[in-house]
Parts: structure tokens; sequence; C-alpha cells
């Protein structure tokens, strides 16, 4: 039965607290949201703990959904600002532990050495700059430029900018790649 | 081999390829997790806040509450800001901070509880936070610099509802309202009007001096929406927002009787100066134009296209099921040569019904009946097929009409409006019609409406009631379906020499450029058979002690007319089908009587004025109002003029 319902509809009924309309909700969404914060982190481990921050959360963002926006939009928009929050407080922690040596080094040889492992596509998109990596992910999981837009509050025009900017990105990574 | 960044499905194959799937342990966890934070929050909000009452418990909570109603994007760096901000700067800061526009009891209440609390809270984060605060000073106190400018941004932004009704009194009132139904469990920083509806954005048309521009132009407009919607809101207990006031939509709500048009003409129109009701020294100059009545015997067929929104919001008493019934209500009033098609929009766009004689009134019902709610909406899909439909029914001679009714949300498909706009505007040449009835609140898009309606020659409507519905598609049925002229502009030229300023009351959204008056292009309002349409400009005469403005001292206008005309009126239109447009003229002269219809108009002018708490009234009231609504109530067969006096008698209540 409830399956039927649209989105829009259990946002709303789980704005107003039915728990039942939001379970089945993150039911609905809750592999759409981890490969989104996967495609935005890079890394597997990453994208599951920014999952949970978002599970975490969410409740409270709930009661602020609007039903003018799209459900799948507004949770796009939740999704990449959560990913944001937890880049700038990553940004602290790497501050703060700069000067921890050895451990700390030891740490980063240990990723590097998994990122090896790992496809080309990953790793391209994450040596890409984060606004332009956001962007993508948002494009490549069949997001329109206009809703893309909206998610990360900046103009259509930007969005396409920055998607020729990150295919050039892609094409030299490529190109260096070939002739190594 | 092909570039794979050019084809973007290469890239997305990959990309869904690299993409691991969730680990399922990890992904029940975190469901779990999201589930016990909604119970709690359920909990914890479960006791809604209207009342003025002081709260007892849980204060710190109700900041976090009230920095999360403000902004998703930033509720979880603004309440580490805040925190930051107790740890290391302390109040002065707080207290220097932005502050918002307009501060509501509740929220100097909630102020007065950030005093109270943040000491405590901060010490016990602080405990908590101990480990790493020595670290974590620096960049917490540049996180918190920017968030907390963003929250001054956004405040005012999310305040607007509120800071748009200047009135005090009433702000305060809508705060103590009792809250509406589905906002139970928001808590009390909720504000109640944090509906979706949109309306468009503005002004009152501001007083022109006529030696600076003695020349008016705008759009007739027969519309109605405005005062159906501002009535629901006076019936629910709560004055509408000014913004949702279009006094021209109020004026024209009503028949009135004018004068008859000669035979040769679509309508008639005519200029009368009367005295106005809140200030004996202006005059209000009454502009009515008044349709050919309907013979309904000899219309032409009529082809009907109902458009129908049956996305899950229609899912209502107030949405559905009254469609249903008033398109029933409108089945009766059709002749068995007219033919019906029915399409709705809802995720996908389906034809419920080909087009069918209206004699076959047992086949349409049954179609009615099955429709159910479910889906999003996707308004253009559905208007597409709707004007493919109605093209294809269109016969020589015929009227086709789309009518589009909808709870107001156009989010699938073009999510453009202007798009929208254009893509009607383009189907508009094909001769169709598009008229937009809206039902429910909450979610109306009224701007959208509007627009839509404007540029498909169409007329808007909502519909709150049986009776509404009775007006509007039945009593109405011959203006709603026929029009007898289309792009009806107005042009008034003032003459200086009797005139200093002017005010046209209404129209804001209407309004032309002098151009545009004589450019056959440019789209404007239609007539419908037996419509009925009044437009009303405040005059100051020259002399009058009542001018605003003072006259200049150098540049001493140069008048060179001493006509005693106090203008000239002008009037364009295209008979439905022809290209060029007709021109009537017509001078305005002083000294007219004043029929009980046009004292209605002017007093029904006077109320949306006052709600609009327009600065132009002086000290008239809803008293005034009322009594002079009263006295021009005529004959009014159908009682709207009585229900009228009782929403200025609602307002009257509701505003003090």
């Amino acid at each position: 039965m409830r399956m039927a319902v649209d989105d829009q509809h259990l946002a709303v009924a789980a704005a107003h607290g039915d728990s039942e309309a939001f379970s089945a909700l993150l039911g609905r969404h809750y592999d759409r949201v981890f490969a989104l914060a996967f495609r935005l982190t890079g890394q597997r481990a990453e994208a599951e703990d920014l999952t949970q921050d978002i599970c975490a959360a969410l409740p409270d963002k709930m009661t602020n959904y609007q039903p003018s926006a799209r459900f799948t939009t507004w949770l796009y928009r939740v999704v990449v600002n959560a990913a944001h929050d937890r880049r700038r407080r990553a940004v602290t922690r790497t501050k703060a532990a700069s000067g921890w040596g050895d451990w700390e080094v030891d740490r980063q040889a240990a990723i590097a050495e998994t990122n090896d492992q790992l496809d080309w596509l990953t790793r391209a998109m994450r040596a890409l700059p984060d606004d332009l990596r956001d962007t993508l992910a948002l494009i490549l999981d069949d997001v329109t430029h206009a809703d893309a837009s909206e998610i990360l509050g900046v103009s259509p025009g930007t969005i396409s900018w920055r998607v020729s900017e990150a295919k050039k990105h892609l094409r030299a990574l490529k190109q260096q790649e070939d002739a190594s | 081999m092909s570039d794979p960044f050019d084809d973007f499905d290469d890239l997305k194959a990959a990309m869904q390829a690299a993409t691991p799937a969730p680990n399922v342990a990890r992904k029940a966890e975190n469901i779990a997790l999201a589930e016990k934070n909604f119970a709690t929050r359920q909990e914890t909000a479960r006791q809604p806040r209207f009342t003025s009452d002081r709260p007892k418990q849980g204060l710190f909570r109700g900041v976090i509450s009230m920095l999360n109603s403000i902004s998703t994007r930033h509720a979880l760096t603004a309440t580490t800001a805040i925190v930051a901000i107790g740890l290391f700067v302390y109040l002065p800061t707080l207290q220097q901070g932005p502050t918002p526009v307009t501060l509501t009891e509740a929220e100097t209440r909630s102020r007065l509880a950030v005093d109270d609390q943040i000491a405590q809270a901060a010490q016990q984060e602080a405990e908590e936070t101990d480990a790493l605060s020595g670290q974590l000073v620096e960049p917490l106190a540049e996180i918190a610099a920017s968030p907390m400018a963003d929250i001054a941004a956004t405040r005012p932004a999310a305040l607007e509802p509120m800071a748009g009704v200047l009135a005090p009194p009433s702000a305060t009132k809508r705060m103590l309202a009792p809250p509406p139904p589905g906002y139970d469990n928001r808590d009390q920083f909720a504000l109640p009007e944090v509906d979706t509806e949109a309306y468009p954005e503005a002004e009152p048309n501001a007083l022109k001096i006529t030696t600076e521009e003695s020349v008016s132009t705008f759009s007739i407009d027969v519309d109605t929406a405005s005062y159906a919607i501002l009535r629901s809101s006076l019936n629910a207990g709560q004055l509408p927002n000014p913004e949702q006031v279009r006094i021209e939509e109020m004026v024209n709500y009503f028949p009135y009787d004018y004068t008859a048009p000669l035979d040769e003409l679509p309508f008639s129109s005519r200029a009368t100066v009367i005295d106005t009701p809140w200030n004996s020294e202006t005059q209000l100059v009454h502009i009515a134009l008044q349709g050919q009545k309907p013979a309904l015997d000899a219309r032409p067929p009529l082809n009907l296209v109902f458009l129908i929104d049956t996305s899950g919001s229609m899912d209502e008493r107030n949405k559905l099921p009254l469609l249903k019934q008033s398109f029933q209500l409108m089945l009766a009033q059709l002749r068995p040569e007219d033919k019906v098609a029915i399409v709705t929009y809802a995720g996908s766009a389906g034809q419920v019904l080909d087009p069918t004689p209206a004699s076959d009134r047992a086949t349409i019902m049954a179609a009615l009946d099955k429709l159910d709610a479910g889906g999003s909406t996707a308004g253009q899909a559905g208007l597409q097929q709707a004007y493919a439909t109605a093209e294809a029914m269109t016969e020589e001679g015929d009227v086709s009409r789309i009518i589009l009714a909808t709870d107001g949300d156009f989010n699938v498909g073009i999510d453009d409006p202007d798009e929208l706009e254009d893509f009607i505007a383009r189907k508009r040449q094909t001769g169709t019609y598009l008229s937009v009835l809206g039902f429910g609140r909450g979610n109306l898009d009224d701007a959208t409406m509007q627009a839509l309606a404007q540029n498909g020659n169409g007329q808007a409507a909502y519909i709150d009631t049986l009776s509404e519905a009775q007006k509007t598609l039945v009593d109405q049925l011959g203006g709603a379906l026929f029009p007898i002229a289309n792009d009806v502009k107005i042009q008034v030229e003032f003459n200086p020499a009797q005139i200093a300023e002017y005010r046209l009351i209404g129209y804001e959204t209407r309004a032309l450029n002098r151009e545009d008056f004589n450019n056959d292009r440019v789209d404007a309002g239609e007539i419908g058979a037996g419509h009925a349409v009044t437009a009303l400009y405040e005059v100051t005469p020259v002399g009058s002690p009542a001018r605003l403005s003072d006259p200049l001292r150098y540049q001493a206008a140069e008048v060179t007319s001493v006509s005693e005309e106090y203008g000239f009126l002008r009037l364009r239109y295209k008979r439905p089908g022809e290209e060029t447009s007709a021109l009537i003229e017509t001078p305005i002269l002083p000294g007219g009587d004043a029929t009980s219809d046009m004292q209605f108009a002017a007093a029904i002018a006077g109320f949306g004025q006052l709600l609009q708490n327009s600065p132009y009234l002086g000290n008239w009231s809803y008293t005034q109002a009322i009594d002079l609504a009263n006295a021009a109530k005529g004959e009014d067969a159908f009682g709207y003029r009585a229900q009228a006096v009782q929403l200025m008698r609602l307002a009257d209540t509701l505003s003090q």
C-alpha cells in the first residue's frame, strides 16, 4: 500500500510525525543516498560514515521539508550539505592533527596504497576539485542541470561550466595516465 | 576510439559499476538509528506551544530547534557556532550579533531563553569537549563567523510573511492563533505561515503626478481568484496577507448591471466620475466595461478538455471530490452538440475520456467518478496532451477551451515557470483557450496560476466551496467559456489642467507600457460574454487640498489644454480570431451620478485597500466600508454582495 504513495506525500506525512512514512521513505532511498555519498567522498568507509551522519540528522531535517520541493531534490541537498559539513570538519581535524608525526604519515601511506587498487574513475573523481566532483556526482546520477543548480545553490550556467570543466579534468588525467 | 568524456552514458555506466553496494549490516544499523531519532524527536516535539506561556523546560532544546527551522543547510554548523561563541566569546558577541528585522514576541522570549541558559549549556558542552578544545579554538571560531552571517541573511527571509504584515497587532494575532491542522507537531518556533503558497509580488500602484506622467495603461482582468482566496483566509480566522489581495479581482468578482452594449460592439464602455468614499477632496473615475449578454441559444458548439491534476495532494475533501461535483454541475449546463474530453496528469499524463458528446452524460460521469488521486504532478506533459486533444476536437466555428484544475503544483516536467508560460503563449496562437481553476489551500501556486491563465487567454478562479463552483462554472458559463473580445487594453490620459494626481486602484499585475497599447502583438486580458469589468482611479483635482505633492516652483507645468475633461479613455480590443485591434475612445467628464453598482465597487475597492493597509484611506475604516456596501447592495440576486459585507465584518473583527 505504502509503495503506491509518492515520495512527496510520504515526506509530508513524515514531516508531520508519521514514523511509518518516514521508515518507508528511508527504506526506499537509502541506497540512493549511499551511492551519492560514495560519489561525493570517493571512499567506501567515508561514505558509510556520511550516510550514518545523514540518517542520524534526517529526522530533524525532515520537519523542514516543504512539499514544493521534489523529495529526491531535497534529499540530495541534504546529502550534499552533510558532505560539505564533513569535509569542513575533516579540514579542521587535519589542521589539528598536522603535528602528530609518523602515525599520520603511515596512515596516509596506507590510504594511498588502497587507492591504487581502486578503479581509475573513482581515483579520477577523487582528484577533482570538490565543487567539480559534487556537480559531476549529481549529473552522473541523472540529476538535471536545473535540479543540480538548486541542490548546490548555484546558477544553471555554473553547473554547465562545471560539467565541461570536470570533463576537461578527467580527459587530462586519462591522458596523463595513458602516457605514463 | 571514441572519447568517453563526450559520451555521458559511458561515464554513467562506469560510475554505476564503480559504486559499491552499501554494507547490509551498516544499512540496518543506520536505518535503525534514524528511526530511533525520529521517534525521540516526535516525543520532544509532542507539545507545541502556540500560547504565550513561558516554557517550563527544555529551553536550550528550543533554541536548537529554532536554528534548525531557520535553515537546514546551516543547522549543523550553526549550533556549533552558537556553542563556539558561548565558549570563547561568551555573551557580548551574541548580543552585538545581527538583530532580526522584526522581533516577534515568541522570538524575544527565545532570546531571553538563550540568555538564561547559554552559560549553563556552554559549561556542559565545555566539559564534553574539554579534551579537544585547545586545538579546536581557532578553526571553530572561523566556522562560527561565517554561519552567523548566513543566519543573518536567512532570517529576514524566513520571517518575510510576517514582516510583510506591517501592522504589529495582526502579526501578534497570527502567532497566537491556534495551529493550522498538519502543523501540530512542529515546535513553537514554526511560524504558522510556512505553507508553500506563492503569490505574485506587486506593490500597490503608487500615486502619479499628472504633469510628469499623464498616461496610464493596463490590461483588463476578469480573474476572481484573489477574492475567493481572501474569503477562505477570513473564514479560517486569519487576515489575508497584503500580497494575496488583488483589488481588481475583488471588484470584478461581483456581477454588475452596467449598460448593455449597442448591437455592433462586443462590449460597452463608460467612464463616470463619482465621489471618493474615503476622501471628500478627491474623486473616483469609474470605468465600466459590459460584455454582450450571452445569447446562449445561438452560441457555437463548445469543446471542453478537462485537464485534471490527480497528484497525491489532490486527495482531500476540498480538492478532487469538490472538483468532481463542480464539473458535474457544469455538465448539466452543456448542450448535446458540445464535446468533453478528460486528461489527467500525475506522474504520467493520460487521457481518461476520449472526446465524448455532452449528451452522453453517463459515460462522462463514470469517467469523472473513476478519477483517483496518486502520484506526483507533471503539469506540462498533461498540458501538451490536453492541447493536442483540444486541437484534434476543434472543427470550424467551434470554441475550444482547456479547463485546468489543480491545487497548484507543477513540479515535474518544465519546472521553469517562464518556459511553461512560453509554451502556453505559443499554444494560444492555435485558438485554444486555457482557464485555470485552483482548489484547496496550503500548496496553491497563485502566481503560476495567474501567469498560466493570463498567457493562455483565460480566467483564473479559485474554488473553495460548491457555491463558488456554481458561480464560476454555471452562473457564468457563458462568460467563462465564450470570449467576445481578446486583448482588451485600457489607456487613460489625464488632463493636467484638471487633474493634479491620479492613482490606479489595483491592476498591479496587469500594468502595460504606454507603447504596448497600440502594439497588437502585446497580449492582454479577455472579456467573456456577459462579463462586466470595472477599473477605478482615484484622482485629485487641481486645487484640491488633498493634493499630496507640491507644485514645482521652477518648472511650471506647461498646461496648454483648457478643456473641462478630466481625461480621455481609450480602449483597444480584438474580436476573437482577428489580428488587428479596434479602438474605442471616450472623454472622461466630471459630474457623473453614482449608481449603486458603482458605489458597491468603490466599497469593495476600499475594503481591498484596508486589507492592504493602504496609506491613502485616512481614517476610513471597515465600519464605513460596511455601511457603504450595505447601502449599495441593490438586488443581489445571488447573495454575493451580502457575503462580501459579512467578510468585511469578519475582517473588521480580526483586525482589532
